[in-house]
This record gives C-alpha cells, sequence and structure tokens, in this order.
C-alpha cells in the first residue's frame, strides 16, 4: 500500500531499509517503464540530473523530479558517494575516495545498486 | 500550548538505525505538507475535518500564497497536497499550480470535481507534475451524498469522465472510509478502473464536524478486520495517506510508513496562514505559528515549541507497555485528542480494544475538545447533507433577508 499523507509507499523491505542505508520510497505515480539499469560498480556513475538531495540530519531525502519517487540516504557518507560519483572513474572509486570502510562496501553497493534501480543515479560517460 | 502533549524527555537523535526511528525526531522540511488554500466550499460534507464553508476574510493573497511557494522551493518541499475547503474556487487556484510547478513545488490537489469541466480537465491533461483527487464517499450516490450532499455523486462522476476523456493518467478517486461505505470497497476498486483512476483510502477522523458524526460514521471493530485484510490482499494498488497504521497492531504490519507524522515530516497551512501540526489537528493545541510571523514557514517548522516537543519518541503512557507499540505506535493523536483520550493512551479505535475501553470510562461529563474555528455555512446549503435530518429552520431572527428560507413560518398539514 501506498502511504501519506505520504502517498509514497516503502517498497523496500523493513530489512532492506535497516541494512541498505538507501530506503527506497517509490513515488505514487507510475513512471514509464524504465529498463532496469544493472548496477555494475566498475563502470562511471553518477547522481541523475534529474534527482535533487536534501540534507536531512541522517542524511538526505532524494527526490526524482522525473518519476517522482522518493528515497531516503541513511548516512552522510552515502549522501557523499552520491555526491561525488561523478568525480571518480568509477562507483568502486568513489567509495574509496569517500573511505567507507571495507566491511561496510558490499552494502554501500547494494544501497547503489537499489539507487540505480530506483534511477537516482545514472550511468555516464566515461571522462575524455 | 504544549501541556496537552504527553512529557517526552528531549533525547539525542540516534546515528543510523531505522528510518521510522528518524523520523520521530523530524526532518528539516516536512516531506510533504498539507495546504488548505480556502475554507470556502460549494458543499457541506457531514464530516468535513476542516468545518469548511464559509471564505475566512483573513485568507492568504495571492502574494502571500505565492511567498509560501518561493518558500517550499527554498526548503526543497517538492509537493503539497492542496485542499480546502473546495481550493478550486479561489479565483487564483489555477494560477498558483502553475506558480508551484514553475518552482519545483509539484501539486496533489483534492477537489469534489465542481470546477472539473472539460476545458479544465484538458488543461490539466496536458500539466505536468500535478494529482487530482476526487473525492468521493460513496460507490453509489445513494452512499455518498448522504454524507456529501445530493447531487456530488453525478458532480464526481462527471469530473471523472472529463479527465478520463482527456486522457489525464493516474488521478485518483479519493474516499474517507466509513461504516456506511465500508463494504463497498471492491465497487470502489471497480468503478476507479472504470476511468483508468487509482484508489486512495483514508481514515475518518472526528475533526471538525467529523467529530459531530464520528460514533455514527467511524468503522466497527468488525469492519475495521475486514478492512485490515482487505488492504493486505489489495494494499499494493491502493493509496491510503499511510492513515491506517493503527490496523498494524492486527499483526502484520501494512506497507507504509507506520508512525505519526504530525509535526515531524507532515504538517498543515491553513487557508490564513495558521501551521498545525497535522490536516486532521485544526485546535489552538496544535497550531505552532504562522506562515506571515518573521520567519516565515520555515521558522515555524524548524523552531517552533510545539513541533520540537513533537520530535522525540514516545517513552511513557499506558501503550508504551502494550506488546503492539512497535506497530501502531499509539494510533493517530488527532483521533485520540478529539474523543476526549489521553494522548499516550490508546487510539479510540484501537484494534486491541484498549481504545472502546479508553472511551467507556470516560467522564459522563468530559465535554471533548472542539477547534475554536468553525466555517460551516450558516444557512441552509443546497442539496445538504440528509445524515443529519432535514435542515432544522432557524428559530431567531436573520441577519438579512436573503438568509431567511422561503418556507419560514408556513404550517405545513
Amino acid at each position: 500500500m501506498r502511504g501519506v499523507l505520504i502517498d509514497t509507499p516503502v517498497a523496500a523491505p523493513a530489512e532492506q531499509v535497516r541494512e541498505a542505508g538507501a530506503a527506497l520510497l517509490p513515488g505514487s505515480v507510475a513512471a514509464a517503464p524504465a529498463p532496469i539499469a544493472d548496477f555494475d560498480p566498475s563502470l562511471p556513475w553518477r547522481r541523475a540530473r534529474s534527482v535533487a538531495l536534501r540534507p536531512e540530519p541522517f542524511g538526505a531525502l532524494v527526490y526524482h523530479f522525473g518519476n517522482r519517487k522518493l528515497s531516503f540516504l541513511k548516512s552522510k557518507t552515502l549522501v557523499r558517494v552520491v555526491e561525488t560519483l561523478a568525480d571518480h572513474p568509477t562507483a568502486s572509486a568513489t567509495l574509496a575516495a569517500c573511505e567507507v570502510p571495507e566491511a561496510q562496501r558490499p552494502a554501500y553497493l547494494k544501497a547503489l545498486a537499489d539507487l540505480a534501480r530506483s534511477q537516482m543515479i545514472e550511468r555516464r560517460e566515461p571522462s575524455a | 500550548m504544549t501541556a496537552v502533549l504527553p512529557s517526552r524527555p528531549a533525547g539525542e537523535r540516534p546515528t543510523g538505525g531505522r528510518l521510522i526511528d528518524q523520523f520521530e525526531y523530524g526532518l528539516d522540511a516536512p516531506i510533504c505538507l498539507t495546504w488548505e488554500l480556502t475554507y470556502a466550499c460549494n458543499l457541506a460534507c457531514a464530516h468535513c475535518l476542516s468545518s469548511s464553508g464559509r471564505r475566512d476574510p483573513r485568507e492568504l493573497s495571492t502574494a502571500e500564497a505565492e511567498a509560501v511557494i518561493d518558500e517550499l522551493h527554498r526548503m526543497q518541499v517538492f509537493y503539497v497536497n492542496v485542499g480546502g475547503g473546495e481550493p478550486t474556487v479561489r479565483p487564483d487556484f489555477w494560477h498558483l499550480l502553475d506558480y508551484a510547478i514553475g518552482h519545483d513545488v509539484g501539486v496533489k490537489f483534492s477537489t469534489n470535481g465542481v470546477k472539473l469541466d472539460r476545458a479544465r480537465a484538458e488543461q490539466l491533461a496536458r500539466t505536468d507534475y500535478v494529482d487530482v483527487q476526487i473525492s468521493l464517499d460513496g460507490a453509489t450516490a445513494e452512499v455518498n451524498d448522504r454524507v456529501r450532499g445530493t447531487g456530488s455523486y453525478a458532480t464526481a462522476v462527471r469530473a471523472l469522465e472529463n479527465l478520463a476523456e482527456a486522457g489525464m493518467k493516474d488521478f485518483k478517486v479519493s474516499v474517507v472510509v466509513t461504516r456506511e461505505n465500508v463494504s463497498q470497497l471492491d465497487e470502489f476498486r471497480a468503478l476507479t478502473d472504470r476511468y483508468g483512476a487509482q484508489l486512495r483510502i483514508t481514515r475518518l477522523r472526528p475533526s471538525g464536524r467529523g467529530a459531530d458524526v464520528w460514533d455514527e460514521l467511524h468503522p466497527t471493530q468488525a469492519q475495521q478486520r475486514e478492512l485490515y485484510s482487505w488492504l493486505l490482499a489489495n494494499g499494493e494498488e491502493v493509496l491510503t495517506g499511510d492513515s491506517f497504521f493503527h490496523l498494524s497492531a492486527y499483526g502484520e504490519a501494512l506497507p507504509g510508513l507506520n508512525l505519526c507524522g504530525a509535526g515531524r515530516v507532515v504538517c498543515l497551512i491553513d487557508p490564513v496562514g495558521d501551521v498545525y501540526a497535522c490536516p486532521f489537528a485544526i485546535h489552538e493545541q496544535f497550531l505552532a505559528g504562522n506562515v506571515r510571523d518573521g520567519g516565515g514557514f520555515q521558522r515555524v517548522w524548524q523552531q517552533s515549541d510545539l513541533f520540537q516537543d513533537l520530535r522525540s519518541p514516545q517513552t511513557g503512557g499506558a501503550c508504551t507497555r502494550c506488546a503492539h507499540f512497535d506497530a501502531c505506535r499509539g494510533g493517530c493523536m488527532a483521533a485520540k485528542f478529539f474523543t476526549g483520550l489521553p494522548l499516550d493512551g490508546p487510539d479510540p479505535e484501537c484494534v486491541q480494544g484498549y481504545g472502546e475501553s479508553a472511551l467507556a470510562a470516560r467522564d459522563a461529563d468530559l465535554v471533548t475538545p472542539r477547534s475554536h474555528l468553525d466555517h460551516s455555512h450558516k444557512g441552509p446549503v443546497r442539496g445538504q447533507p440528509t445524515l443529519l435530518g432535514m435542515p432544522s429552520i432557524p428559530r431567531v431572527a436573520p441577519a438579512k433577508m436573503c438568509d431567511e428560507s422561503p418556507l419560514a413560518g408556513l404550517e405545513l398539514r
């Protein structure tokens, strides 16, 4: 069921919300069927151009103006990762640059994969 | 103002953890908010949560409303739920709609459909970033018109037809679930499917005129159980405004935000700019400030004493000792308040039955809180709801000749 006062449902199971750091709240309006982006951390990524991040005490609220999906980044480090994806050659390099501890990398990659699936981050062409 | 709130220790926001726990400590800006643009309404629904009818002369001007939108834009509030009253009777409604969309503030507005003729429907279908919700409280005219007024079903259906014909996608039919329509949920689904619309159902609150009819209209315990089963079976395709989280105490948590978001992640701006904790809490106790005050909406949201008080988890009260507390979090604050129940006790519709006991245990002479505001029409309204019986003829002299019923004094034999 979709919410609210916030008519934006939590699609991700609670555990995923807990573990992954990014809780995905797809928007109330179905977007045109979008291709599912396979997330490959060895490729260059960036915050999607139609996505805005709003800083919050625990991280950030993420909003996609195109498909109106809402999401949350649950740590400030994840915010930094998403914001600096475009500055690094690959997503993995971004995690290293943001000093994400080795043990936490799988959780961060999963969060990024979730964000890719909901089109919050997108592939970019490798910089020249 | 804050004496009404159960005492809560001002705790430190935890790091990490569940999102819902973070939400209890509030956000820097609302996820979304409700903005009632006017108290004016052509209808006189028996359960109106804002006791709407007559326009308030202090209503925000067009320029003031634009300033609020500018501020929401700055605060990155990405969408607002616009309502009323009937928002489309404001002459500047269509202008404000465009202004908000032009400032990255998406609009979802609720309407009874009175202004949605073909031309407006086509305009809306062409506009990106706007959502429309048509209010309908019965899947048949008989059930709907009893609470919303004669002819209101026909008006809503005409609006639905116009929107569907114009090619509008994903518009909503918004239903307040009552004792009289809870058995029609499948019919509502069929009706919305017919127009390519989406069903949205929300909970009846004892707010505004809703307090007058709540005893009669709120779903029975047996109906709540049916509603819960229906939501588990159909919930993925139905919007709820997260308003049924009190049902989660039946066992399986309903998807969505199972927590009271008042003053934490949502709030209400009323037509005169007053900011309340939530749309169902139009009462001085939940009034945090006004957008016309220095610092505007942002200051009210971020610094008002009331909202600060609301932004901590409930740690005391009977509910915290209940095994289901984590599921329902004590239910709806407004429902408790307007039925005269303590805010740290059970919701009046607590599915474990504690609400019924609490209601029964109220003092016989308890006077439940009433809002200080009432914009209800003073005279009879065309087609007014029959739920409360026929309009009575006032015994006092009318203020103006045109207020008088032409039948006054006529003896019918």
